[in-house]
């Protein structure tokens, strides 16, 4: 395959993640869109490519780890597995019922291949940096992504897991900044602006850092990993500039962090995202 | 479970913490999996002892102890027994949330290790006193707590918590502290150990009020009253069994912790009590009060929990017994 076929098909299961996970989130009927949405390209490369994991072993010791520190985007990461051979995506359609094994925030005693349990902001990383620690200790070639939301990198918690990783000089794991600027209650930039920026920040605690100018572009995606692959020493914060929403048109306008849409709304943008994998996928045959 | 009681009211002439040491330097060597957290204060524990034997398997996480937690929850989580360390305070409440969830509801085998638990901390005050440290892990459903009470039972059951499958709590005496059982002594976790039957009152005991009920023991016994002491090392899960046939033998019950009253052992107790067996019961313990510097006999004065508090405390818990009769 050539690298634009493989980015092609990247595309076309980064379509097919946004579909699924609005599908996962309208059986609920509300839930975290914008979030969701920001992190699908990235997803789409990890789990479509690059990633080494066993959907019929999902505890697999030599697997790569995914873990998502901003445990609100469950829902992406559920259409992600599910597409993946997990499970049944559509076992996913029971979002946060009684008894569900789909909780909208990740929860590795309950859904097969999500690898750490996580929903209070900050804490992911570290289980990530300690899950980082642990394969190297165990001669575990692997590495250990972990996505972090710019609003979540108000957490403290998140600054501790850095200087921790940067100082054991963890170069098996790979954190996706979504810097899609936004939190719950508006653009980061009001609610706890970041100083110098993002990049600086992990920069300045130790890290390589990778800005990826189009965090919505599955090749550039894509190409920080593989730059990410050849540091030696630090540990990787790959810095997406992201959209909040992205995809769903009303919600990249709108920037919401939490949707709750009527039937109407729903059908609305679970077919833009039917009409984008179509358009994407049509391509192919083109 | 074999132990040999030689309580003299003596002090150890070691720390209570290189019993934690050296326990781990035994399990280190026996099971490549274990490795141990600092939070900035291996020197308060001499974790030297383990740091020179195994470097690759001692690691300091600086005074973080939110990210200490969570990386020894990712530790655990592909495969390794990490046991970590601070003071009590800050093993316990500066970390709620991270233990609650990423160790506790994740169902990871993370092991904290307290130390300078209640008064212990003496001179380093209110900041540096854990009076809630096991409540917050009371709060866990199935964490394991642990009180130990010298030099000997921390060593046994440090061995013991490598086959806890869940999140536990340690409590660690620093200081060199009064020896209760002989060096070869062993305990099962969750097994009160009985070390002295009587018939009038029970009193139920941890960490270093274990010698104090020793001692409230020997007075009692002086003006004609025969007490139980029990040692719960093990505040969770608690021997539910011990405590009611103790409540059904004696019919008065008193426990003295080192620890505050609202959610401790004590309170643990009373709940087994009241639903299985109530009888009168006394509690000694902190009552509503923060911290404070001093030395521990001072405190213990202060906190109203000396050997003599205790005392009190049975004869009242047996005349609430003898009026509940009439
Ligand atoms: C410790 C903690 N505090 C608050 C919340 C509630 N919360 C969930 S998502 C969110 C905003 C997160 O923003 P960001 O990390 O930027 O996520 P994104 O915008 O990518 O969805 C908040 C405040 C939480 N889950 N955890």
């Amino acid at each position: 395959m050539t690298k634009e076929e493989k980015i092609h098909e990247l595309e076309v299961f980064a379509a097919q993640i946004r579909l699924e996970t609005l599908k996962i989130i309208a059986s609920r009927g509300n839930g975290h869109i914008g979030g969701c949405m920001s992190i699908a390209d990235t997803l789409a490369v990890l789990y479509g490519e690059v990633m080494k994991y066993d959907p019929k072993n999902p505890l697999w010791k030599q697997r790569d780890w995914c873990v998502l520190s901003k445990g609100h985007g469950g829902p992406a990461m559920y259409a992600t597995l599910g597409l993946k051979g997990f499970y049944d995506v559509k076992e996913a359609y029971t979002l946060n019922d009684f008894k569900t094994s789909f909780p909208s925030h990740t929860d590795h005693t309950k859904t097969p291949g999500v690898d750490l349990t996580t929903g209070s902001l900050g804490q992911g990383i570290s289980e990530a940096v300690g899950a980082a620690l642990g394969n190297r200790l165990q001669n575990i070639n692997s590495h250990v992504f972990v996505f972090v939301g710019d609003g979540e990198a108000d957490e403290g918690q998140v600054w501790e897991a850095a200087q921790f990783a940067a100082h054991y000089k963890l170069n098996n794991l790979i954190a996706f900044i979504d810097d899609n600027k936004r939190q719950l209650d508006g653009a980061c930039e009001d609610v706890m602006s970041h100083g110098k920026g993002l990049s600086a920040k992990f920069d300045a605690f130790g890290w390589k850092v990778i800005d990826v100018k189009d965090g919505n572009d599955v090749e550039q995606i894509y190409d920080a990993v593989n730059e990410a692959y050849t540091e030696k020493e630090r540990p990787i914060a790959i810095v997406l500039d992201t959209k909040k929403g992205k995809g769903v048109s009303s919600v990249e306008k709108s920037g919401a962090h939490s949707s709750h849409l009527n039937k109407e709304e729903w059908e609305v943008i679970i077919k833009e995202a039917q009409d984008n994998l179509n358009r994407i996928s049509g391509k192919e045959n083109a | 479970m074999s132990y040999r009681l030689v309580w003299n009211d003596t002090i150890d002439s070691r720390k209570c913490c290189d019993a934690y040491q050296e326990s781990m330097k035994k399990i280190m060597k026996q099971n490549d999996k274990v490795v141990h957290i600092d939070c900035d204060l291996m020197g308060c524990i001499d974790t030297k002892i383990i740091k020179e034997a195994y470097p690759d398997r001692v690691f300091n996480a600086g005074i973080a102890e939110a990210n200490a937690v969570g990386v020894a929850c990712g530790l655990a989580a592909t495969g390794m027994i990490p046991f970590v360390h601070s003071f009590g305070v800050f093993a316990s409440r500066r970390v709620f949330d991270q233990l609650f969830l990423s160790a506790g509801y994740s169902r990871w085998p993370v092991h904290v290790i307290g130390s300078d638990p209640g008064i212990t901390a003496a001179y380093n005050g209110a900041t540096h006193m854990p009076f809630e440290d096991c409540a917050t892990y009371l709060t866990m459903p199935n964490a394991t707590i642990i009180d130990p009470v010298d030099y000997a039972q921390t060593f046994a059951l440090t061995k013991k918590l490598v086959d806890v499958k869940e999140l536990s709590y340690m409590r660690l005496i620093r200081k060199n502290f009064k020896t209760v059982y002989a060096d070869d002594s062993d305990f099962e976790i969750g097994k009160g150990v009985v070390l002295k039957e009587g018939k009038d009152v029970t009193i139920i005991a941890s960490g270093i009020m274990v010698s104090n009920a020793l001692k409230a023991e020997e007075i009692l016994r002086k003006q004609g009253i025969d007490a139980s002491v029990i040692d719960m090392h093990t505040w969770k899960p608690l021997d539910t069994e011990l405590i009611v046939s103790q409540a059904r033998k004696t019919g008065a019950m008193v426990t003295a912790e080192n620890h505050q009253l609202s959610c401790g052992l004590g309170s643990a107790i009373a709940n087994v009590l009241i639903e299985n067996c109530p009888i009168p019961m006394e509690m000694i313990g902190i009552r509503e009060q923060y911290g404070q510097c001093g030395p521990q006999d001072v405190l213990e004065k202060e906190y109203k929990m000396s050997a003599e508090d205790i005392v009190e405390a049975c004869i009242r818990a047996i005349k609430r017994k003898a009026d509940r009769k009439d």
